[in-house]
């Protein structure tokens, strides 16, 4: 097949889709070039290639093409974007094309955005506490370097806020490392882009940053192309110019939305919500492209944002996030409604590699055993709140009373913090066996005794010394 | 040689491909990617591509092996890491780096190592043989003497067998078949998609020993059985299957990670080699070999994994072993049917899935079981498969189609793991329908009281559950006292027998005996509760100093467990005596 050649055989347009006849043979994901009437040019991609014709999904605006003066041209390539370290510091559309009207960029190698699959024998399993400062996330849902862990939101709660405050205060125990933020916009409004890219500015991350926004208002296909777009930014950055790379995708639910879309432009069969069967696939090849390999100094750790709709955490995007990702951070709109800022609520959020970035030599010895005693004390408490609904406070046992008054210390001194506070992991665990001291030494069944010993007599005493 | 016609995700069309079979590897386009042909329709073969598809074009070619979809077996399988198709991920590495590049074409097993091979002294000169019949063997690893078998489809007269340093290519022997002569190899190859032969299965009676005590007192699985584990996401499925893995007392473990994480299978990777098997003190990888085909991974080969998976386990059962393989998730291997099954355009069933979805899954359970191997051994196949349901809502069809077939069902509880309850199997809602097969070893190996014990215990544990029900309608203050020492007695079963932390070196795994001693003690306490409660108040038995001990269990040593209950005990019963001496 001849590259340079210009086909003019549309046969048909349905929505993102447009059927290109009479062209050879197109490759399987081919990139092509589609010019509209008044010169203008948008890329489009074969999602289905026969011997007589192709099917083309276009990345933007269906509008404005016809069937008889489009021109369409096959790259003989699949999506390959420029990357360059000169990136940083930079802003971008969700396509990659430079926004911010600054001098162009020279870039040194091309990639392809949809990346190769990791071997799995060559990863290495994350193990560096990252340090956020904030307590229910570094106590009791540790973010290893590494890993992906989303926070799960709602419309209305301050997920940009904690995502901004987690990318000023997020460091490791290591000094003298190259680091550097790649955020994705993906379908978010300008007042939010300008937010973040505001927050960049003003704490000087903006020039260890590359920003690729699709705005809330851009082309909804052109969401299926920015994950991939940063995501390959971030794998030159790192497993080429050896930096870690913290990786924002936000909103991962507006990038669903968008596959469902072109789903059901494609006539394709849905699944739940109509969301396609495949969907669970394509979020994993987003997601799986955390992580660390082998002999390079160089990680990637994804922090992505998925909106719930209606709340729900069983609705298929937060559903399948969860089945992928290594936990989630789970914000709650009780704690919101309460005024209690950050409104992580602990007993639906997890991290898988916790216990691989706490521990004696990382974080403190006793980390995984008062996680464990405030969850579950955590959890009783919610029992005891819920019991007190139905019977009453006087028909409460002392034991639950005591409960009761745990959870709102908890959610006051434990969950909540300012927005610029920024509490090491010490504090943290102290602030958390303040609290757990509370109840008699036998309730405390998930802590090893010789840690009951040391840290909870040790608080005694010091009450004790307070009160002489 | 077909020509390319359509290409569209996994799945090819190709013309002129008269003369290939139905389930043939084809290689596909100028990349030669592996693929499977699926459907054929006059001259038009249907194939599913094990490799991502970008970049390929109509017009390109298609090759077929003329061989269905296998796997090749000898010894070299222990310790290695697969792919979906049985390409091994090490030697990937080495050719592409980090990245799985498209096209690779590598041999599974190591085929220039040399291994040790002594020949069975019992086959004589001439001896008659037939399909798997044992001619030697080789030390793969301290732990497993790697049998080799006469492969499938041959018998005949055997001559020139003898022991010596071979590599798997190597003929180690001719079998004659009136007149037909057939080199053999310490390697051989089956297909994946055919379940493999055995005399006769066998009633199940004996327990997969895990070392989980939720597991094995209450809920466990024989060797041969089936379990099924479905859970919403974070309700520690994939740990369940780790710890499975790690401790279970089967001989060889195959850890299928079908479309699941990445870092999970380096965890593996990491971990097992470092573990010690408690009864033998080997490295756990010693007896394991993993399938990975992670999310990203192409969904193809997620299909395939499955079943290279239990085709290998078959291949250690022949050998008399006791196999034990984890499927984690079995619900993404059957989405990776769904969604051929979708680009096939073919009539979708339930939720989208494809009308013999049950099928399948009862196919790859049905390859579990406990055998009369060909050769007249004995060996078992257990299959442990995790099911993710959407939502954790267990209707949907994947769940009920394991349910149906499975006979021990681990049910896990959200609530129970957001208050970091682990295992979070729920006690009332999980079921073993082995109970009955595996009575007969308990009472044998530990004795009948372990099997009264589990009883009792369960009993108390589901009073506990009306009693709470009553308790959130009344307040805890309305029970009598008689009933608030099973809520008590309840929340010791609950917090230090059920509960069992995987990240704790000692509690991580409790051997039976540990198991039983440690019920026991709760039920002595419970015993003379019962009794203590006519004269003195709840209250005072709740706040009973001696209690700590039991609270203590869990970090006491295998070791000294024994010395330890029995100190337990009497501290426990002075503990009673001094209650009741002081109220009078």
């Amino acid at each position: 097949m001849n590259f340079n050649i210009e086909y003019n055989t549309l046969k048909s347009i349905a929505g993102p889709l447009i059927v290109v006849d009479r062209i050879g043979n197109a490759a399987y994901n081919e990139i092509v070039r589609i010019r509209l009437q008044n010169n203008e040019t948008i890329l489009g991609q074969v999602i289905e290639t026969t011997s007589k014709f192709a099917i083309v999904q276009v990345f933007g605006q269906t509008t404005g093409i016809d069937i008889s003066n489009t021109s369409v041209t096959f790259t003989g390539e699949t999506f390959n974007m420029p990357v360059s370290e000169d990136m940083l510091g930079r802003v971008f559309n969700g396509q990659a094309q430079p926004i911010d009207y600054k001098a162009g960029i020279i870039y040194e190698t091309k990639q392809d955005i949809n990346g190769l699959a990791l071997n799995p024998v060559s990863r290495v399993m994350p193990n560096d506490f990252i340090q956020t400062g904030i307590s229910t996330i570094d106590g009791l849902m540790t973010l290893v370097r590494g890993q992906k862990l989303p926070i799960f939101s709602s419309s209305g709660l301050q997920h940009n806020q904690l995502t901004a405050q987690i990318i000023r205060q997020a460091k490791t125990r290591k000094s003298n490392e190259n680091f550097a933020i790649v955020f994705a916009g993906i379908g978010i409004t300008h007042d939010d882009a300008i937010y973040f890219i505001n927050e960049f500015k003003e704490t000087g991350a903006i020039n260890r940053t590359v920003s690729f926004i699709n705005f809330a208002d851009d082309p909804s296909i052109e969401r299926i192309l920015t994950p991939r777009i940063a995501l390959t930014t971030a794998e030159f950055l790192a497993f080429e110019k050896n930096m870690h790379v913290l990786v924002i995708l936000n909103d991962m639910t507006n990038y669903a939305e968008s596959l469902r879309e072109l789903s059901s432009a494609k006539n394709e069969v849905p699944g739940r919500r109509g969301y396609p069967g495949y969907t669970y696939t394509d979020l994993a090849s987003l997601f799986e492209r955390a992580g660390i390999i082998k002999g390079k100094n160089a990680s990637i750790t994804q922090l992505d944002v998925v909106t719930m709709p209606g709340d729900d955490i069983t609705h298929p995007i937060p559903d399948l996030t969860g089945y992928i990702t290594e936990g989630q951070i789970f914000l709650s709109r009780d704690l919101a409604n309460k005024g209690i800022y950050p409104p992580v609520n602990p007993l639906g959020s997890l991290s898988r590699l916790m216990n691989q970035g706490i521990g004696s030599g990382k974080t403190r010895e006793d980390h995984r055993g008062i996680a464990d005693q405030l969850y579950s004390a955590y959890a009783k408490a919610q029992e005891a709140k819920n019991l007190s609904s139905i019977v009453g406070m006087d028909a409460l046992s002392d034991m639950d009373r005591l409960y009761l008054k745990f959870g709102e210390s908890f959610e006051n001194k434990f969950i909540g913090q300012r927005h610029d506070e920024n509490r090491d992991i010490e504090q943290t665990l102290d602030i958390g066996w303040d609290l757990i001291s509370e109840f008699p030494e036998q309730e405390l069944s998930r802590i090893k005794s010789e840690f009951v010993q040391k840290y909870y007599k040790q608080k005694k005493q010091i009450a004790g010394a307070a009160q002489a | 040689m077909g020509i390319i016609e359509k290409v569209s995700g996994p799945i090819v069309i190709a013309n002129k491909m008269l003369g290939a079979k139905m389930y043939d590897v084809v290689k596909v386009g100028d990349s030669k990617l592996v693929g499977e042909i699926i459907q054929l329709h006059e001259d038009k073969a249907i194939i599913q591509v094990y490799e991502d598809t970008a970049g390929i074009r109509p017009g390109e070619g298609v090759s077929t092996t003329a061989l269905p979809l296998s796997v090749s077996l000898g010894p070299g399988l222990i310790a290695n890491i697969y792919d979906g198709i049985q390409r091994p991920l090490e030697e990937i590495e080495k050719e592409s780096g980090a990245y799985i590049s498209k096209g690779i074409s590598l041999n599974s097993l190591d085929q220039k190592k040399k291994w040790d091979f002594v020949a069975n002294k019992d086959l004589k000169q001439n001896a008659e043989v037939d399909e798997g019949t044992i001619l030697g063997y080789v030390q793969e690893t301290e732990i497993i003497k790697h049998y080799i078998m006469v492969p499938p489809g041959i018998h005949g007269k055997i001559s020139g067998l003898k022991s010596g340093r071979h590599t798997i290519k190597d003929a180690i022997a001719v079998i004659n078949d009136g007149g037909r002569k057939t080199e053999v190899r310490m390697m051989q190859t089956r297909a994946v998609r055919k379940a493999g032969k055995y005399k006769n299965k066998i009633m199940v009676d004996e327990p997969l020993v895990t070392g989980q005590r939720v597991v094995d007192t209450f809920f466990p699985i024989a060797k041969g059985g089936t379990a099924a584990v479905p859970g919403a996401f974070g309700t520690g499925k994939t740990v369940i299957q780790h710890q499975l893995a790690k401790w279970s007392d089967a001989q060889i473990i195959i850890y299928i990670g079908c479309g699941e994480r990445g870092n999970e299978m380096t965890e593996v990777l990491t971990e097992f080699p470092e573990l010690k098997d408690p009864k033998t003190g080997k490295p756990l990888m010693e007896r394991t070999i993993l399938i990975a085909n992670t999310s990203n991974m192409p969904v193809a080969a997620r299909e395939a994994s499955v079943y290279t998976g239990i085709t290998i386990a078959e291949y250690f059962r022949d050998m008399g072993y006791d196999v034990a393989v984890m499927a984690d998730s079995t619900s993404r291997w059957a989405e990776a049917m769904r969604e051929v099954s979708a680009r096939l355009e073919e009539m979708p069933g339930e939720e989208g899935y494809p009308a013999y979805l049950p099928k399948r899954l009862a196919e790859f359970y049905e390859r579990g079981g406990k055998v009369e191997t060909i050769n007249g051994k004995q060996g078992s196949i257990t299959i442990i498969g995790a099911v993710s349901p959407p939502g954790g809502d267990i209707s949907e069809p994947v769940s009920q189609g394991t349910l149906r077939i499975t006979k021990t069902f681990w049910a896990l509880d959200a609530a129970l793991a957001s208050s970091r309850h682990f295992p979070s199997i729920n006690w009332l809602s999980s079921y073993s329908l082995y109970e009955g097969n595996l009575k007969n070893w308990y009472i044998k190996n530990i004795g009948r009281e372990f099997i009264e014990n589990r009883d009792e215990a369960m009993r108390i544990l589901q009073r506990e559950a009306e009693l709470k029900n009553i308790v959130q309608l009344v307040g805890a203050d309305a029970l009598p006292d008689p009933e608030r020492i099973i809520l008590e007695i309840g929340r010791m079963i609950r917090e230090n027998f059920l509960f069992q932390s995987a990240y704790d070196d000692i509690d991580t795994f409790s051997s039976l005996s540990k198991q039983h001693m440690m019920l026991d003690l709760i039920l002595h306490f419970n015993m003379l509760a019962e009794s203590a409660v006519k004269e003195v108040s709840a209250e005072k038995i709740v706040q009973l100093e001696a209690k700590k001990e039991i609270s203590k269990m869990r970090e006491i040593r295998e070791k000294d467990f024994a010395a330890f209950a029995e100190n337990a005990k009497k501290s426990i019963e002075n503990g009673f005596s001094d209650l009741l001496k002081a109220n009078q």
